[in-house]
């Protein structure tokens, strides 16, 4: 786990919730498909591949002690399933092609500036790179055009940062109860959690909060 | 035979889908294309739905439209963001303007039963005073419709979705109680609860068009809280399960998976006589007396516009110039925070409370218009994505903020923007998979609506340190709902349909859905374009009657 960051939910696993009443058909069928996507690209090639990986792991930086989440193969999938949003901003291409010229946009940029591909970057280079795209500050002609603010926002953070916490590993970290019909929640107040919720630990009581929560379900 | 309904039709060969039952059917009435029927409408949510119930129940023969899927909820709608943007409209539309909208999941439907599948069921009338915005507020533009009819409609929609709510309610004329008993407010709409009496100012617990107790095939709600992404129990009273399925009951035709792409006229262009729409990989033609257009505030100026012919070169109702123009969305900005308690957002309906104190308090305002503030609880993804854009959040910041998703709570306005005919919907270049130029939709906030926003946004703060919530910010760039587009008026000149939704320029052509509100006050869309679908069921009937059809 990197340093500094806790586990407010110690045990707490929401897929333990499958073959419970807060998982319905079909529920069940689209959660198993996404955990079985694998880590490969089917749509990006190789090198952009690799170029995605590397700014997911600056996104959503993953802890090693735990299966990681497959993000850029969830992006991936999306882009293979050409899964639009039903809207762009006049000033960025179509879904496929935005990403695609984002990623050796990226790539490019990193050579001219280190002599390098962004993938043989150290994360400060890495995140710097990222935070000149996010200011709009990166113009090389790879970008034909097309604004690396806007890319940043409305196609690299958007669809990385909502493929990770699509993820039950993700719901599990954040405490967040899950797939929940048709049994839906009881209590609603302030400080009340229902059987079937994550547990949080309030410090010092992780061993006892991991038990409890390994009976969530 | 292929069930995967985003591919084949089921309302289809006498019956549609019983969306009560596993599996089930209804027998449904069938016209031939060769038909002339009374009317055929394109779109079937809040305005289409609505309509299309009121004129078979009014003994009219009525085929409705809809591009999109009938789903059966119990069997296809999953507890999960990602597979749920099957309900919007995902074709591509493009977005610019000083400020470029979000559409998607944030703003239309393509279903049976339209954007109510997937809307947060906030139930709510308007001011009496934004009918006539112009005359005794100052802005906007007057509809040509009274109040007191209003309320007549607003009275019948709710107890036709059997409207959950308070048994008073704190602003504006006497209203009846609502049918059912307000829901229990979360913990996320109590720190709204407890901020507007630190401040002194009325909430209530929020009429929802989800039943609180149970009613005929519908099961009260279970705070599942996924409403934005479709409910999966029938305990949301959608135009699918409400209008939908009397409409069929009363000899209405539903067509799932029917895109329209023109409205045709004769040949002097004086009348419409149908719609050309693609079913099944194929361009059908069905004749009809009367075309009603309700797709909405973008589809429905797309489809007007792409129906131009020599006689209409600008587009069908479009001699007054405005069909497109005077799009308005509404402010949905935001103020966040993280609390010491647990709040667990996602339980429950998003919004169980709000106050209304802003939409009929005008001392102290700089602006024109109002809004309500509403409590907040957004899924994991929407949020992360939300929280990595408008903060600039993202790797380990974001994963640490993410930390706190059950402490976190916010509150929400719906803010009335004032129409401008700069914002409006045009086709672009581009075209759709049926081959139709898309939409270009273009929007940039007047000085009115950041007013308006700066003045929620500090009402909001006030109301969130009130209860001591921390670590708050403000969410600047987001609006929602669309209205406008096709003006509804006084004058053929200065709108595109009279108070009847009748087009000015071609008798048999009606517009009703949400493009025809003239403004757009602070509250969300839905009843009072369920209100005025009712209104035209009635009118077309009385027109009906008086051999003025
Ligand atoms: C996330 C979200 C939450 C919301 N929450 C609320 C809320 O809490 N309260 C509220 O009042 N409102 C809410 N709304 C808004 C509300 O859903 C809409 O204002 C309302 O449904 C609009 O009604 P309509 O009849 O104009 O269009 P819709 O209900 O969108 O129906 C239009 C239908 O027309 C079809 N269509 C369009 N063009 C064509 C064509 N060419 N051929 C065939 N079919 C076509 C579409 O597929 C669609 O099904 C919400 C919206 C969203 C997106
Ligand atoms: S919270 Fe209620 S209305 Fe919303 S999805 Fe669940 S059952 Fe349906």
């Amino acid at each position: 786990m990197p340093e500094g960051r806790l586990d407010r939910y110690p045990g707490y696993d929401v897929l333990r919730k499958r073959d419970t009443p807060s998982w319905n058909d079909v529920t069940r069928r689209v959660i198993d498909a996404r955990l079985a996507i694998s880590d490969r690209p089917r749509f990006l090639s190789e090198t952009d591949w690799a170029t995605l990986q590397a700014i997911c792991e600056r996104v959503v930086p993953q802890p090693p002690d735990r299966p990681a989440i497959p993000v850029a193969a969830l992006v991936d999938d999306k882009l293979c399933r050409d899964d639009g949003d039903g809207y762009r901003n006049a000033k960025l291409p179509r879904l496929r092609e935005a990403w695609q010229r984002g990623l050796r946009a990226i790539d490019a940029e990193a050579r001219v500036a280190h002599g390098t591909g962004f993938v043989a970057l150290d994360g400060d280079a890495q995140d710097a790179l990222l935070r000149a795209a996010k200011q709009g500050d990166l113009r090389h002609p790879a970008w034909e055009g097309m604004p690396s603010d806007v890319f940043f926002d409305a196609r690299l953070l958007r669809d990385i940062v909502h493929a990770y916490y699509s993820h039950p590993t993700a719901w599990s970290e954040i405490g967040f109860g899950g797939p929940a019909s048709p049994r839906g929640y009881v209590r609603m107040d302030f400080d009340r959690r229902d059987r079937w919720e994550a547990v949080e630990a309030k410090g010092g009581d992780e061993a006892e909060v991991r038990r409890r929560n390994q009976r969530v379900g | 035979m292929s069930d995967d309904p985003q591919q084949t039709p089921r309302a289809k060969d006498g019956r549609a889908p019983d969306v009560f039952h596993e599996g089930g059917w209804i027998p449904m009435r069938e016209y031939r294309e060769t038909d002339e029927v009374d009317f055929v409408l394109v779109g079937t949510g809040a305005g289409g739905g609505t309509l299309a119930c009121r004129l078979a129940e009014a003994g009219f023969s009525v085929v409705a439209l809809d591009a999109g899927p009938y789903w059966r909820p119990l069997e296809d709608f999953a507890s999960d963001e990602v597979e749920q943007n099957k309900l919007y409209w995902t074709d591509e539309r493009i977005c610019d303007g000083e400020n470029p909208l979000q559409l998607g999941s944030n703003n239309s439907g393509k279903s049976v039963g339209g954007s109510t599948v997937h809307f947060a069921m906030v139930s709510l009338r308007f001011r009496p005073e934004w009918f006539k915005a112009r005359s005794l507020l100052g802005y906007g533009a007057d509809w040509p419709l009274d109040w007191r009819e209003m309320w007549h409609y607003y009275r019948e929609v709710e107890q036709a979705l059997k409207i959950a709510g308070p048994v008073t309610y704190p602003w504006g004329p006497k209203r009846p109680r609502y049918p059912y008993r307000p829901h229990e407010v979360n913990a996320a709409g109590l720190v709204l609860a407890k901020g507007a009496e630190a401040l002194g100012i009325d909430w209530v617990p929020t009429p929802l068009a989800t039943l609180s107790a149970p009613r005929g095939n519908s099961p009260p709600c279970v705070y599942r809280g996924f409403c934005t992404i479709g409910c999966s129990t029938n305990a949301k009273q959608s135009a699918l399960i409400t209008w939908i399925p009397r409409a069929i009951r009363a000899g209405a035709e539903i067509r799932d998976l029917a895109m329209v792409g023109r409205v045709e006229t004769d040949r002097d262009g004086g009348r419409v006589t149908g719609v050309r729409y693609q079913r099944e990989g194929r361009w059908r033609f069905q004749r009809a007396r009367n075309v009603v257009v309700a797709g909405y505030a973008i589809e429905t100026p797309r489809l007007l516009l792409n129906s131009a012919t020599d006689r209409w070169p600008d587009g069908l109702a479009n001699s007054s110039g405005l069909v497109g123009k005077n799009l308005m969305v509404q402010a949905n900005q935001a103020v966040w925070g993280t609390m010491d308690e647990e709040i667990r957002w996602y339980k429950g309906p998003p919004s169980l409370a709000l106050t209304e104190h802003w939409n009929y308090e005008d001392d102290g305002k700089d602006f024109f218009g109002g809004y309500a503030i509403m409590s907040q609880g957004p899924l994991p993804a929407l949020w992360a994505s939300t929280q990595a854009i408008d903060r600039d959040l993202w790797g380990e910041a974001l994963i640490q903020e993410m930390q706190k998703y059950n402490h976190q709570v916010g509150l929400k306005i719906v803010g009335e923007m004032l129409p401008q005919e700069r914002n409006r919907v045009t086709l672009a270049d581009e075209t759709d998979q049926y081959g139709l130029p898309i939409a270009r939709v273009t929007y940039s906030w007047c000085d009115n609506d950041h007013r308006l926003i700066d003045h929620a946004l500090r009402s909001m703060t006030q109301a969130m340190q009130a209860v001591g919530a921390r670590e708050l910010w403000e969410q600047r760039n987001d609006t929602c709902h669309l209205n406008g587009t096709a003006r509804m008026g006084d004058d053929p000149r200065s709108s595109v349909v009279d108070a009847d939704c009748r087009s000015w320029d071609i008798p048999n052509l009606w517009i009703c859905d949400g493009s025809v509100f003239p403004t757009v006050g602070g509250v969300n869309p839905s009843l009072t374009i369920q209100a005025i679908a009712c209104r035209t069921g009635d009118r077309i009937k009385a027109l009906a009657a008086r051999g003025e059809l």
